[in-house]
């Protein structure tokens, strides 16, 4: 939860205008976070069985239903004043995507939108999980890419989204190791592609 | 007496859930306080408050769904 209370520092700075923007990149211990009025019932195993594998369950303001983080994801958070883009929350959900196909085609792997399914897709598994909150018009949470094959296994306790999801990493997708310290710089270029206005002025 | 209205979320958004009441009725809310939030596709969104008074009615709760423009509250001024 150490992210998470970061993430709001950052989040009330952003609001008073302390900072214009921030992105937070991080990867969390196996934890899974029920976003608001999703159902406990999309986890499949009691909070017994979860402390056993080590998961410990969390319920966020984020939109969106169940979701599982680990290890072997890449997470991000971006804070974004979006009085200074647009007011438009799905606008913003969009571009999240676009960011991360455009993430994964750096990678030769051609994921893509699906309209109606947020998130980003490969050849019909979830590859990027998103879920945002907004308050005073600044974004928090954000979206979590599948990096490593190594606790994609975790996702079978829960059904992601409150659906039958089949999830895929981008080390399975390309059978090969990816290493994390070389992939947050390609992701931070992505962002400050997508979101110039927002990301480039200051650090 | 102010009402609280469900504002433009973006194009193409015409109704919301809501997801969580920070206040319930008969409270003292403070003008930009998180009054409640509202859920469209995978995002929460915070609505503040309008003004400073008491929360006198709720028209909506949550797991219900609104339109954009529909009034979900009242805010009887602050008589103190």
């Amino acid at each position: 939860m150490q992210a998470l209370s970061i993430q709001k520092k950052i989040l009330q700075e952003v609001v008073v205008g302390i900072l214009p923007s921030a992105l937070i990149l991080c990867r969390h211990y196996p934890v899974i976070t029920l976003g608001r009025l999703a159902s406990s019932a999309n986890i499949k195993l009691n909070q017994e069985a979860l402390l056993k594998n080590g998961i410990v369950v969390y319920r966020v303001e984020r939109g969106g239903d169940v979701t599982y983080h680990g290890p072997g994801q890449l997470v991000v958070y971006p804070i974004i004043n979006l009085n200074y883009l647009t007011r438009d929350i799905h606008y913003f959900l969009r571009r999240l995507e676009e960011v991360a196909v455009s993430f994964l085609s750096g990678f030769g792997l051609s994921a893509s939108k699906i309209p109606g399914k947020t998130g980003v897709w490969l050849g019909g598994k979830k590859i990027v999980s998103v879920g945002i909150a907004v308050k005073k018009w600044v974004t928090f949470h954000g979206m979590s890419i599948n990096i490593s094959g190594q606790d994609m296994a975790n996702f079978s306790f829960i059904r992601p989204c409150g659906m039958d999801i089949e999830m895929v990493s981008l080390e399975q997708a390309l059978g090969e190791k990816v290493a994390f310290e070389k992939i947050k710089d390609r992701l931070v270029s992505e962002f400050k592609e997508y979101f110039p206005s927002a990301l480039t002025m200051g650090g | 007496m102010v009402k609280v209205a469900i504002p433009e979320l973006g194009e193409g958004i015409t109704q919301v859930t809501v997801s969580y009441w920070y206040f319930k009725a008969g409270d003292k809310v403070k003008k930009d306080d998180d009054l409640m939030e509202l859920v469209t596709d995978k995002a929460t969104f915070n609505l503040p408050s309008p003004s400073s008074g008491l929360l006198s009615e709720v028209f909506f709760h949550e797991g219900d769904t609104a339109k954009v423009g529909d009034v979900v509250a009242i805010i009887a001024e602050d008589a103190g």
